[in-house]
């Protein structure tokens, strides 16, 4: 590593945690402040009740029910493109199961992408499907972690909050302006934003070459920054026209991190603990730090296979040295390594390189971020898949100070522990069944690209990817066959709402109960030791879930890489 | 019954053959982590019957691993039969004091003798010296002195009377003197002897809340497990990695939390065995889980805090007066006052004294709540003596100065000032004072550190109150209180989330009892208050709460230090066992046996031996309970953490290398 | 019923402000402030017809002209490669540890050598001979660039250290001094080695 990688990264990174802290109280304010006059002008308007205190059951009825129009009308969109207008290239429309797979994959703000954008969707689709679905499932996402910070603060009452209200604050007072604004800075930089599709150039070599273009920026602001990841093209972030420069990619990692990173703050703010927020962002960060210290090692490290052919793979001023296999060039290591592990750490899934062409150690990495999934997580869920992780953390722990375990003030008993463990059982089996399911049959294996544990982990990190609702590919894999999308599509689905169902009646639960006073014997948890335990909780309970398939995939590649085995 | 039980080599005995029973499915069900393991030890056994047959050389490998799965169930039954019989052995001393008695019904006014076991609720029956109580009951007429070591284990006799606080009588007791008419208080078969058997017993053992929870997320572990290695086949074969289903099976288990599911329910029972060694029958094991959640403790001033009585601890002469003059007049005033502080007050006057022939002709006078005094009439005239302000109106004028000094003095020190006048002259004033039981500081230092506050309730005014919680150390004091203030305490309380512990053994205890979320009846109180309590001290020491706290602790400290080390354990079975899995197809990986195991047989084979026998490694452990120590609870959960997480990790690396390191001796690899 | 009421309600009208509105305001404003971004960064030549965006790579192939990354971009169904075009952008997804990924590093830097006249055995930069991340990159490293300067100022027999000045004014440093990495845009410097031409005839 040169100096100006670690600028970089410090630079990025104290960034980040400048601005996270102020945006979490921005959130909070945005959630304890009462209705504005145009929200409450627009309530009218599509006639909801936006006062009305919701039951548990109720906030979870209306966010599926509500999800559940999101996804057939984006649905519809897709599977009828061919025949709708501002479709000049006469693109056909989606297979239905890749309609299926796009629709359940940008509601549940996963935005897997079995097909290719700029060969597939009509700007219509971006437009009307895959912009509207982005902006509905992120904001599905932090509501649901309004409703269950709620159960934590509330005391002796069956409501967690109004999920119309959760819903349209954010999108009205922080997620639509901002993209708006954000969307500007793209196309300043470079990032198409036009109504045009394909540009023709006449090379200077004579050859012909398509160029696409399209709304580009105002969906580029709004995947990062709701934590999609959907691209308008194929290659994602790698795409010139999606990244131009430097400082849109280092727009995007903010652009990622600023709502996510801002959450334990937020929740900090909520509950009336600001230090409580604090531990959980050092929980977070310090996670998310060691995945980037694992990736930026990995990708700077000379590939020994290549050793043969004689390439220079070393850093100097005139070459970004190391895995430059499916990364750009005005990138190079240090912004990618960013950019990826920021990616996958906020669930977003977009990508400015090749994740199939990563080394194993990044994509060990990956694979962990995607099977922790919630330092920071996506747009909500992911925060509260980390409470959900604390809450058992500190069953056993509390155990261990001899009381009936307690977070912020509300005792850990059976039924708690009965929805947290139901909401954890999800990721091992959806995450492990369906790969297992898929290097078995025929139709799984067939799209795998790679040989030797490269292609296992295209398989298993599919399926990582699609129940954390990541969206990231190792791409090779081709997922736009029936099976695949199928199965995705599904897994998607279940790895978005079943866990959080659990997590919306833990919430139901807590809200319930009486909020117990600390006292000396109350284990403390906002403190450098909760640190720890979390951490080690964390990481001792994702390893011991997948480590067989991280020995036979990351970890067998790796060993084989060093020991100069090619596949 | 006092007298430790302790394991010999007959309970090993009997708890071996109840763990072989205790292998029906059905019953091993109830225990669903261990049920998987029996599934697991019946699927190797038929694949040993195959693989004998078929002489397919996995024969020695399998047989092992079935036979060390059948002991890894062996070993987890054996805990629970023996915290069982632990039990069963307390239940049998306590049986063999109940002999069979004959009763004296009273029927109107005809007594006739049935068997004291056919005695129902509202009887009455008459007991005399000598005579062994049929039942539990209460006290309707007389005094009497009783025996109740049978049941407390203490050989000093103790005094239960009509009518108050200490009427309730235990079946199983002897009368040593005075006649009593007792009416009974329950059925046949419930009497506190029956249940405390039956408790003991494990027959109305329920799971606590806890329990159920932590049993619940070992179920989620186990199908987290399960799911992990249904798959691997999967993984396997895509990487062309044969699997073998009894590696299979042994992985599973050694993941799977058989360490704290085979712990459980020897926990469970040895937390209310414990609490029975310290004398306090616990109603159920909710009840002594919860002392360990408790936030404020309730404690009655008198009897509680400090013993009964106020006794005299000074003589403090008037002007003018003589310290022996003083001393005269004040036994005078108490030579005819029964009570305990008149009784202290001649004890003490008497060391004052030349002599002390009382004289003749004296006319006792009695307290009356009229007058508020007592004293005598005699040849010295009238002495008197009493509180300040009926000694005042009896005098008819101001006292001088400095007795006015000394009284304010001792009311500020939370002592009672007792005015001893002479022909209504005043001479002094006799010091009264509470005095606090020794080492109750230490006990309620002890309690601030695990986080309970102590408040103390007395009827005493807020001057005294204050005086004597500061002296006894406790954090706060409801003074004036009235008997339905203390409910009223324990409702607020509780309103604010806490959860609150009492003492008490009166009647009017008995609301307060029931509200407070532990409740320790004296069993020396009335049967209202023991009905109400879920626990019941047989020592009547109201401090005994303390150790009930500190028990609930421990058991909670236990079971979760028991999962933390079970869990902790996975990470070296994997490292054993997955190498061993992959390294033939792949030396690369040779790297992961950092125990550098002999063989893949020898190392599946130690993994799944060090599973089972840890088990009863932790046996004493799981009996006696992880110790509780009042640090506060992050250095209480650092240390714990240290012990029983990183512990539990480090351990079995070296336990698995060392059965390694045997088994290559006997060749086994 | 009422919830699916609400709901079909709010679907209509967020599908028609974050699907309709929003993207039309911004493409509105976009235009309004910076509309050659907008259009793609289209660069065109003398007679106005569009040779290409600055922001794509080309694939230039003649020794008169710097070549680009190795692409792995697919035509536009996707069933097949098509470098450089930008309809299917594509990287090559291929591991680091497979024979594939050996072969075609190997073949590519084989290749390098023998257009850039290199012996044997010259260590090739990492960047020429790894398909990039979409297939459009349009940079390529300073020292891929130094490697090719003698081969094109050869064949435009123009000095090698006018072209090497030319690279290095052309060249993009990191934004800012610190973010990304130092490059040059290969479009742009083979447009300005043609102006070069165009002066010096």
């Amino acid at each position: 590593m040169i100096a100006n990688d670690w600028i970089q990264i410090l630079v990025s990174l104290g960034l980040i945690v400048l601005i996270a802290p102020l945006v979490g109280r921005y959130l909070a304010w945005i959630y304890q402040s009462s209705h504005l006059g145009v929200e409450r002008k627009l309530y009218r308007l599509l006639g909801l009740d936006a006062d009305r205190e919701m039951g548990w059951k109720e906030y979870a009825t209306t966010l599926v029910v509500s999800n559940g129009f999101f996804f057939v009308a984006g649905y519809l969109v897709l599977w009828a493109q061919g025949s709708l207008p501002l479709n000049p290239r006469h693109l056909p429309s989606l297979s239905p199961e890749v309609a299926f797979n796009t629709a359940a994959s940008f509601v549940t703000n996963t935005n897997w992408q079995a097909y290719a954008g700029e060969a597939q969707l009509s700007n219509l689709s971006q437009m009307l499907a895959i912009t509207f679905l982005m902006f509905v499932g992120a904001n599905t996402g932090l509501a649901s972690l309004v409703a269950i910070i709620r159960g934590f603060i509330r005391e002796g009452t069956q409501t967690i909050g109004n999920f119309w209200a959760d819903f349209f604050r954010f999108f009205i007072r922080a997620f639509l302006p901002l993209c708006f604004v954000m969307a500007l800075v793209h196309a300043e930089q470079g990032t198409p934003q036009t109504l045009k599709t394909t540009v023709t150039a006449r090379t200077l070599e004579g050859a012909q070459q398509t160029l696409v273009v399209g709304p580009v920026a105002s969906l580029e602001s709004l995947k990062n920054l709701g934590t999609n990841g959907g691209g308008f093209y194929n290659a994602n972030g790698a795409h010139p026209y999606e990244t131009p420069t430097p400082l849109t990619n280092t727009l995007e990692f903010l652009e990622m991190g600023v709502f996510t990173f801002s959450l334990p703050f937020f929740f900090g703010r909520m509950i009336g603990r600001p230090r409580q927020g604090q531990v959980f962002f050092v929980v977070i960060f310090a996670l998310y730090l060691a995945g980037l210290g694992v990736i930026e090692y990995s990708e700077k490290m000379p590939n020994p296979l290549l050793a043969a052919a004689a390439v220079n793979q070393q850093t100097s001023p005139l070459l970004d040295g190391g895995n430059m296999e499916g990364k750009e060039t005005r990138f190079g290591i240090t912004q990618t390594s960013l950019f990826s592990n920021t990616t996958i750490a906020a669930t977003t899934g977009a990508v400015d390189g090749a994740m199939d062409s990563m080394n194993p150690l990044a994509v060990l990495v990956y694979l962990v971020h995607m099977f922790l999934n919630e330092e920071p997580g996506g747009k909500g869920v992911g925060f509260a898949g980390l409470l959900k992780e604390a809450i058992l953390a500190i069953f056993l722990a509390g155990l261990m100070v001899g009381r009936t375990p307690e977070f912020l003030g509300k005792k850990i008993e059976s039924r708690e522990i009965k929805l947290a463990a139901l909401s954890l059982l999800v990721t091992p089996l959806l995450v492990l069944w369906l790969t297992g399911l898929s290097l078995v049959l025929p139709a799984g294996k067939s799209s795998i690209d790679n040989p030797g544990p490269h292609g296992f982990m295209e398989v298993l990190y599919a399926f990582a990817s699609g129940n954390a609702n990541n969206g990231s590919a190792m791409a090779g894999l081709n997922v736009s066959t029936p099976y695949y999308a199928i199965v995705i599509g599904l897994e998607m689905l279940l790895g978005r709402f079943l866990p959080l169902l659990p997590l919306l009646a833990l919430a139901g639960s807590l809200a319930r109960k009486k909020t117990h006073p600390e006292n000396a014997g109350t284990f403390r948890t906002d403190t450098p030791l909760f640190v720890i335990l979390l951490l080690g909780f964390m990481v001792l309970f994702a390893a011991l879930t997948f480590f067989p398939p991280l020995i036979l995939g990351p970890i067998l590649e790796h060993l084989s890489l060093i020991h100069g085995i090619a596949f | 019954m006092k007298k430790k039980i302790l394991i010999d080599m007959k309970m090993i005995r009997k708890a071996s053959v109840r763990s072989l029973s205790m292998l029906n499915p059905l019953t091993l069900v109830k225990n669903p982590v261990m049920f998987v393991v029996e599934a697991g030890s019946v699927l190797t056994t038929a694949m040993t019957i195959y693989a004998l047959i078929q002489h397919n050389g996995e024969q020695l490998f399998t047989a092992t691993i079935s036979v060390w799965l059948w002991l890894t169930i062996g070993f987890a039954n054996f805990a629970e039969a023996l915290a069982e019989i632990q039990g069963k052995a307390q239940a049998e001393n306590l049986r063999s004091t109940r002999s069979d008695t004959v009763a004296r019904l009273v029927t109107g006014d005809v007594v006739q003798e049935i068997p004291g076991n056919t005695l129902k609720k509202g009887d009455l029956f008459l007991v005399e010296p000598g005579d062994i109580l049929p039942t539990d009951g209460e006290i309707v007429e007389g005094v009497a002195s009783i025996d109740e070591s049978a049941i407390t284990g203490e050989s000093a006799p103790v005094i239960r009377e009509a009518g108050g606080d200490r009427s309730g009588v235990t079946g199983g007791t002897r009368v040593l003197a005075g006649k009593l008419k007792v009416m009974v208080s329950s059925n046949p078969g419930e009497t506190f002897l029956d249940r405390m058997i039956s408790l003991v017993e494990g027959a109305t053992r329920q799971k606590s809340p806890n329990e159920i929870a932590l049993t619940i997320l070992l179920i989620g572990l186990t199908l987290i497990f399960l799911f992990v290695v249904a798959a691997l086949p999967a993984f396997s074969a895509y990487a062309g990695v044969p699997s073998s289903p009894t590696v299979l099976i042994a992985l599973l288990v050694c993941l799977i939390p058989t360490t704290i599911a085979g712990l459980l329910p020897a926990i469970g029972i040895a937390g209310i065995d414990r609490a029975f060694r310290a004398n306090v029958i616990a109603k159920s094991g909710k009840a002594v889980e919860v002392a360990g959640d408790i936030d404020i403790l309730l404690l009655d001033k008198t009897g509680t805090i400090t013993f009964g009585n106020r006794q005299a601890v000074q003589l403090l002469p008037a002007e003018g007066v003589s310290e022996e003059e003083m001393a005269r007049a004040s036994w005078l005033s108490s030579l005819s006052d029964d009570t305990p502080e008149g009784k202290s007050i001649v004890t003490l006057a008497t060391t004052r004294l030349p002599s002390s022939t009382p004289p003749e002709g004296l006319l006792s006078i009695p307290f009356t709540p009229e007058t508020r005094m007592s004293g005598v009439d005699g040849p010295e005239g009238e002495i008197r003596k009493g509180a300040d302000d009926a000694v005042q109106k009896y005098i008819g004028s101001a006292f001088p100065s400095a007795v006015s000094e000394i009284i304010s003095k001792i009311a500020g020190s939370g002592g009672t000032p007792l005015v001893v006048t002479q022909n209504k002259k005043v001479m002094g004033v006799i010091h009264l004072k509470d005095v606090i039981k020794p080492g109750l500081k230490e006990r309620f230092e002890r309690l601030r550190k695990m986080g309970v506050t102590t408040v103390m309730v007395t009827g005493d005014n807020p001057l005294t109150a204050r005086a004597i919680a500061q002296e006894a150390g406790l954090d706060d004091f409801v003074a004036q209180a009235k008997p339905e203030d203390k409910m009223q305490l324990i409702k607020k309380e509780q309103e604010k989330g806490r959860l609150v512990a009492m003492t008490g053994d009166g009647t009017n205890d008995a609301p307060s009892l029931a509200q407070a979320d532990v409740a320790l009846a004296m069993n020396s109180g009335t049967q209202a208050a023991k009905e109400a309590g879920n626990m019941v001290d047989l020592d009547s020491d109201p401090t005994k709460i303390i150790e009930v706290v500190e028990i609930g602790k421990q058991l909670l400290i236990t079971r979760g230090a028991l999962t933390t080390f079970s869990i902790a354990n996975d990470v070296a079975k994997y490292f054993a066992i997955l190498p061993a899995m992959f390294v033939v197809t792949y030396p690369q990986l040779r790297v992961l046996n950092v125990m550098n195991l002999a063989t893949p047989v020898s190392a599946v084979t130690s993994a799944i031996i060090f599973n089972a026998l840890i088990i009863p490694a932790l046996i004493p452990l799981a009996l006696k309970g992880v110790r509780y120590r009042p640090v506060g609870a992050s250095a209480l959960l650092r240390r714990n953490l240290l012990i029983y997480g990183l512990g539990g990790i480090l351990v079995p690396f070296i336990g698995i290398k060392i059965i390694d390191m045997f088994l290559v001796m006997l060749h086994f690899t | 019923m009422k919830i699916a009421r609400q709901s079909l309600m709010a679907t209509l009208f967020l599908m028609f402000i974050c699907g309709v509105v929003y993207p039309l305001a911004v493409t509105g404003m976009a235009h309004l402030v910076f509309s050659g971004q907008a259009e793609g960064s289209l660069v065109k030549n003398a007679n106005n017809t569009v040779v290409g965006s600055s922001l794509i790579a080309q694939g230039f192939q003649s020794p008169r002209y710097f070549h680009p990354r190795p692409s792995a971009a697919l035509t536009p169904d996707g069933s097949g490669p098509l470098p450089y075009d930008g309809a299917f952008s594509s990287p090559s997804n291929i591991g680091p540890d497979t024979k594939q990924e050996i072969k075609n590093v190997t073949d590519a830097a084989n290749a390098y050598r023998q257009e850039n006249h290199l012996p044997p055995g010259t260590p090739v930069p990492v960047d020429a001979v790894t398909a990039s991340g979409s297939g459009l990159d349009p940079d390529i490293s300073l020292e891929n660039a130094f490697l090719q300067v003698p081969r094109v100022a050869e064949a435009r027999k123009l000095n090698p250290e006018t072209v090497r000045n030319l690279v290095m004014r052309i060249k993009d440093d990191p934004q800012f001094g610190f973010l990304g990495t130092a490059r040059v845009n290969v479009l742009k410097l083979n447009m300005a080695l043609d102006t070069l031409a165009l002066k010096q005839n």
